[in-house]
């Protein structure tokens, strides 16, 4: 499986190279969809200047990332391309390996439950054949690396790319089962964007999973281990905090980076719900539906993680797409990321309602944005309501995706314990529906 | 959400779309044609109005009373342009500085990348002359532009005689309340986009410039004056842009409202108004005056001097004299005092034009079809695709026969999918690139190999590349992936019908009219072609509807509608020019009309054709 994958880089990393070269990058680079005020690269090269120049980056309102990633790139400024293909690169093998673990273990855990004859006789043709799961890993990778989203959030330099390897790391190490790079892999990715927190849920569980501990609140082991994983976690996310305050010498970043995520003060239109609400709204109500938004990003973590709790690396997957929803400064390049996990759910096909729909709208959307971003910035014939009614079918249909998704997995598991065909009381055939 | 999630509903819903499918595709296409014919209908329209509260209520009066004296300006820049043998820039300037402007000029040249038989012109240099009004009564922020083209031989001179003659009175009026500059520009469109890409700091041709050395405000507003007689008969306003983008409505309610207050008659595409809707020829004569706009709108091509202003967000309209209803006359005084009223209209503005309506389409100069009426004729052409897509979806999706290795038989079917559909996709790609690479970059080389002029030249290898492009994919993909699979050819229509609809939607948005009339030649073959029906035939019927052929038809339509039919032989001359026009808008000016069809419509065409041999 080596040489397809390093195929598939090369492919990835010449498409990368090929673009970084023309004239269509700059181009790229100012799109509102691929770049966000914290992920621009204009605006880290705005803060490269600033250091330069011995001022804090964050003094003005250009730049928002990470101290972290200020000086990083403070060294690697002049090899920025490579440096962001090499992201992509490293989230594309993170996620192929991690995949590639997980098909194992679910190959594992479905031989034992054969074994244990635990499956109803008529599921015979959901179970899992490892033909089929063999090129998974790889479609994953391909997912990622030729995704015109990732494509383009790439070539736009967006620091998008460094978030998603961090949490495609996080992945790998979280399903490799190892607990203190998990925490610190997990704690990296919410410095740089405290959404991720609500990854924790799923890496617990995981890791519980893997350790054989019982996810039961009246067990002292399982608190054990919540500590222990939390202590590592709040540990390290300490650690980067003193460090970033040391290499600045102020706490300006605290404010400048997740104030700026929080408090949503930049309200330039992007793919997310937040900046048309916000613009729209009187100055009052600000406050409480801030908190209604920010709320909301993270409150699906209880109910899911109490739903899915057998399935951790799934719930992460919906994790990962409840973040890029409802984030408050989305790019297409969060949406590539979990994009990148359906190929993992390829078996799901079969119990999925509205892929079709949900396709064409994505499609149809994405090649909307820049035509209704022509006629309202550049033709000034349409305003900022046909851009926003673009946005908000396209969240639509990412919502509606991953509830298709959802419910399919949760159908098929129905499946696996109940049998394939449902029979009713009296006998007849019975079909399921969600209401 | 009952829909989505009731299997049963859903079933029903989608078991009744897919029987009967090709029925509710013709009605929606019948359907669709006729929701557009009806909107030249009068009733069906609705009546302009001024939306625009500054521009409505307030009176201005004109009082501009020096046509004579406009006139004989224009003589004399006649005779000073026959002088110099082009534009007579030294007299411009002293002209205009003698009427108290400030004035500046501009030079720029161009090579264009073929020649222009046209207009005859290669290498182009000529100077742009402007003179600025300066605002007397509020800070010098926001400007009004109006504009003259010094055209070869005899025309125009009277317009740029009137545009003087403006500039005179205009000098001694104290109610300006924005600046007004006074713009006369050599070798038309050409010096229009480097005064206009001087006056913004953008050069988005590569043409060269000599950088403007005195600016107004903020450009609010533009007209530009086309007169070439000294009486005319009446007034025609030209409101196509560049890329089909039109100006705000009320520029056109504007100058309605000015010719009806003066008494001047008004046309628009150079036809009257009829009051006579309920007849047929009153209604026949609606729908001619709409399918010239759509077609002119279609061609994306700037349709007068402000064609280039829309780009910069500037509202802007070309108002021509013509000189063919014998009964009526109006002298230039006149015209003088309509265009004083429009401006002075545009003084008063407080903000940009924005009130009123964006898209349109206008039956007559009274009557308008706001974008909420005419898309549906649009949607219902485009819903078409998507019920094509959605019944190849079901037959794809549709669980094969089972057998003991049901699995293995799907993957034997979807592995070559990717495949087959892949290949024609970046060939038919790749030839559209060719065909837009191709005429401009080896004109050197066909000139050398062919007695024909570079012109011809490019124009012949764009037909040559597209004429190949017929030929090429279908032997290449059975090339490539051996005989195509019945599953083969239904992803690569479900892909190309997809990617059909998307570019289609596209575009209809940005331009409606193109959108409106690539829709209505290619859904019928998208929507209707397998491998399985006779070749001869549907390859005859497929070639006439392809987007070169309905180039071709447009330009006789063209013709028809504008009362000057044209032979073949004229018809096919005709036909090659507009197709270099089109490759010379898109180098000089930007019009996206041929990378979109060279680089989109045809490559999603060919898909379309390979299908039809398929195996």
């Amino acid at each position: 499986m080596a040489a397809p994958l390093t195929l598939l880089l090369i492919v990835a990393v010449t498409i990368r190279a090929v673009l970084y070269r023309s004239s269509l990058a700059e181009l790229i680079a100012e799109r509102v969809e691929v770049v966000s005020p914290i992920t621009a690269w204009k605006r880290v090269i705005e803060g490269l200047a600033l250091l330069d120049l011995g001022v804090s980056p964050y003094s003005g309102d250009v730049f928002h990332e990470t101290p972290l990633i200020i000086y990083l790139f403070h060294f690697l400024v002049d090899y920025a391309e490579i440096t962001f293909m090499l992201a992509d690169v490293i989230t594309a093998v993170a996620l192929y390996f991690a995949v590639r673990d997980y098909n194992k273990k679910v190959f594992r855990k479905q031989k034992f439950a054969l074994e244990a004859d635990r499956y109803p006789h008529d599921c015979l043709e959901l179970i899992r054949r490892p033909k089929e799961m063999f090129y998974i890993p790889l479609k994953v990778a391909m997912f990622y690396l030729l995704n015109p989203f990732t494509i383009l959030s790439c070539v736009a330099k967006s620091t998008c790319g460094l978030n998603n390897a961090v949490i495609s790391l996080f992945i790998l190490t979280t399903i490799k089962g190892n607990v203190l790079l998990s925490a610190v892999f997990l704690c990296l990715a919410t410095y740089q964007s405290i959404y991720p927190l609500t990854l924790c849920a799923p890496a617990m569980l995981y890791l519980m999973q893997h350790q054989f501990i019982p996810v039961n609140f009246r067990r002292v082991s399982f608190w054990w281990f919540v500590t222990q994983y939390l202590f590592m976690f709040l540990g390290s996310l300490l650690v980067l905090t003193c460090l970033s305050f040391f290499l600045l010498g102020s706490w300006d970043y605290m404010s400048s980076v997740y104030g700026f995520i929080l408090s949503v003060p930049d309200l330039t239109p992007n793919i997310g719900l937040f900046w048309y609400f916000f613009a729209e709204m009187f100055e009052h109500f600000r406050l409480f539906f801030l908190c209604v938004f920010q709320i909301n990003v993270f409150f699906y973590t209880i109910p899911l993680s109490i739903k899915l709790k057998e399935h951790p690396v799934f719930l992460m997957f919906m994790q990962l797409a409840v973040i890029s929803i409802f984030k408050s400064y989305p790019t297409v390049g969060d949406t590539a990321l979990y994009l990148a996990f359906l190929p993992v759910w390829g078996h799901l096909h079969r119990f999925l309602r509205n892929i079709f729909l949900v396709s064409c709208v994505l499609l149809a959307c994405s090649a909307l944005f820049p035509v209704l971003w022509h006629l309202w910035i550049y033709a000034g014939s349409a305003n900022s309501n046909f851009y926003y009614a673009i946005t908000l079918l396209f969240n639509v249909a990412q919502i509606l995706l991953v509830s298709d998704y959802f419910y399919a997995f949760l159908r098929r598991e129905h499946h696996l314990t109940s049998g394939l065909y449902l029979k009713k009381k009296d006998g007849s055939e019975a079909t399921l529906v969600l209401k | 959400m009952g829909l989505l999630s009731d299997p049963n509903r859903r079933r029903a819903l989608i078991s009744m779309l897919t029987r009967l499918n090709a029925p509710i595709c013709m009605l929606c296409y019948c359907a669709g044609v006729c929701w557009f014919m009806g909107l030249a209908f009068e009733p069906f329209t609705l009546r302009t109005y001024m939306s625009e509260n500054a521009m409505g209520s307030t009176m201005v009066e004109e009082r501009f009373p020096a046509g004579e004296r406009a006139l004989a300006t224009a003589r004399e820049f006649a005779a000073h342009k026959k002088k110099v043998g082009g534009m007579p820039v030294d007299w411009l300037v002293k002209t205009m500085q003698a009427r108290g402007l400030e004035v500046f000029t501009q030079s720029f040249s161009r090579v264009l990348p073929f020649p222009d038989e046209n207009k005859e012109r290669y290498i182009v240099k000529g100077t742009n002359v402007y003179g600025i009004l300066r605002a007397p009564r509020a800070p010098r922020t926001e400007a009004l532009v109006l504009s003259a083209p010094c055209s070869p031989g005899d025309n125009n001179n009277q317009a740029v005689g009137l545009l003087l003659g403006l500039a005179h009175y205009f000098r001694n009026q104290i109610y300006w309340a924005k600046d007004i500059i006074f713009l006369v520009n050599e070798h038309d469109l050409i010096g229009m986009q480097a005064w206009l890409e001087g006056y913004h700091h953008t050069n988005t041709t590569g043409m060269k410039w000599t950088p403007l050395q005195g600016r107004g405000g903020s450009i609010q507003a533009a007209l530009s004056l086309e007169l070439s007689s000294d009486v005319i008969t009446s007034l025609d306003i030209v409101l196509e842009g560049l890329n089909g983008q039109l100006p705000n409505l009320d520029l056109a309610n504007l100058f309605y409202a000015f010719c009806q207050k003066i008494g001047v008659l008004c046309t628009i595409q150079g036809r009257l108004q009829r009051n006579d809707w309920d007849s047929v020829s009153g209604y026949s004569h609606a729908v001619q005056t709409m399918m010239l706009m759509v077609m002119k709108q279609a061609s994306g091509r700037p349709w007068g001097d402000h064609g280039l202003f829309l780009r910069y967000h500037i509202e802007a309209a070309t108002i021509s004299g013509i000189n063919s209803f014998r009964q009526y006359k109006t002298d230039l005084t006149t015209t003088g005092r309509l265009v004083e009223g429009m401006y002075r209209k545009l003084n008063n503005l407080l903000e940009r034009l924005h009130q009123s309506y964006f898209f349109y389409l206008m039956p007559s100069l009274t009557h308008f079809v706001s974008i909420g009426y005419y898309m549906p004729a649009f949607g219902l052409l485009a819903v078409i695709l998507l019920l094509r897509a959605l019944d190849l979806w079901v037959q794809l999706v549709a669980p094969p026969a089972r057998t003991e290795d049901g699995i293995a038989e799907i993957e034997q079917q979807s592995s070559p999918g990717v495949r087959s559909v892949l290949t024609p996709l970046i060939i038919s790609h790749l030839t559209g690139a060719a065909l837009y690479l191709m005429p401009v970059h080896f004109q050197e080389m066909a000139v050398e190999h062919f007695p024909v002029s570079e012109t011809e030249a490019v124009v012949l290898t764009a037909i040559a590349v597209y004429t190949a492009g017929l030929a090429l994919p279908h032997n290449t993909h059975r090339l490539v992936s051996g005989e195509g699979t019945e599953q083969g050819w239904r992803v690569l229509k479900l892909v190309a019908v997809l990617y059909l609809a998307v570019l289609l939607g596209c575009t209809a948005l940005i331009n409606f009219s193109l959108g409106f009339i690539l829709a209505l030649t290619m859904v019928p073959v998208a929507a209707f072609v397998t491998p399985d029906v006779p070749k001869v035939l549907s390859a005859i019927v497929f070639v006439i509807l392809s987007p070169a052929c309905t180039l071709l038809f447009s330009v006789f339509l063209f013709q028809e509608l504008q009362d000057m039919p044209v032979s073949l032989q004229d018809g096919w001359m005709l036909y090659i020019s507009v197709i270099s026009q089109g490759i010379l808008d898109h180098y000089l000016f930007g019009s996206l009309v041929y990378p979109l069809i060279a680089l989109m419509v045809y490559p999603c065409w060919l898909l379309f054709w390979n299908i039809l041999f398929w195996k």
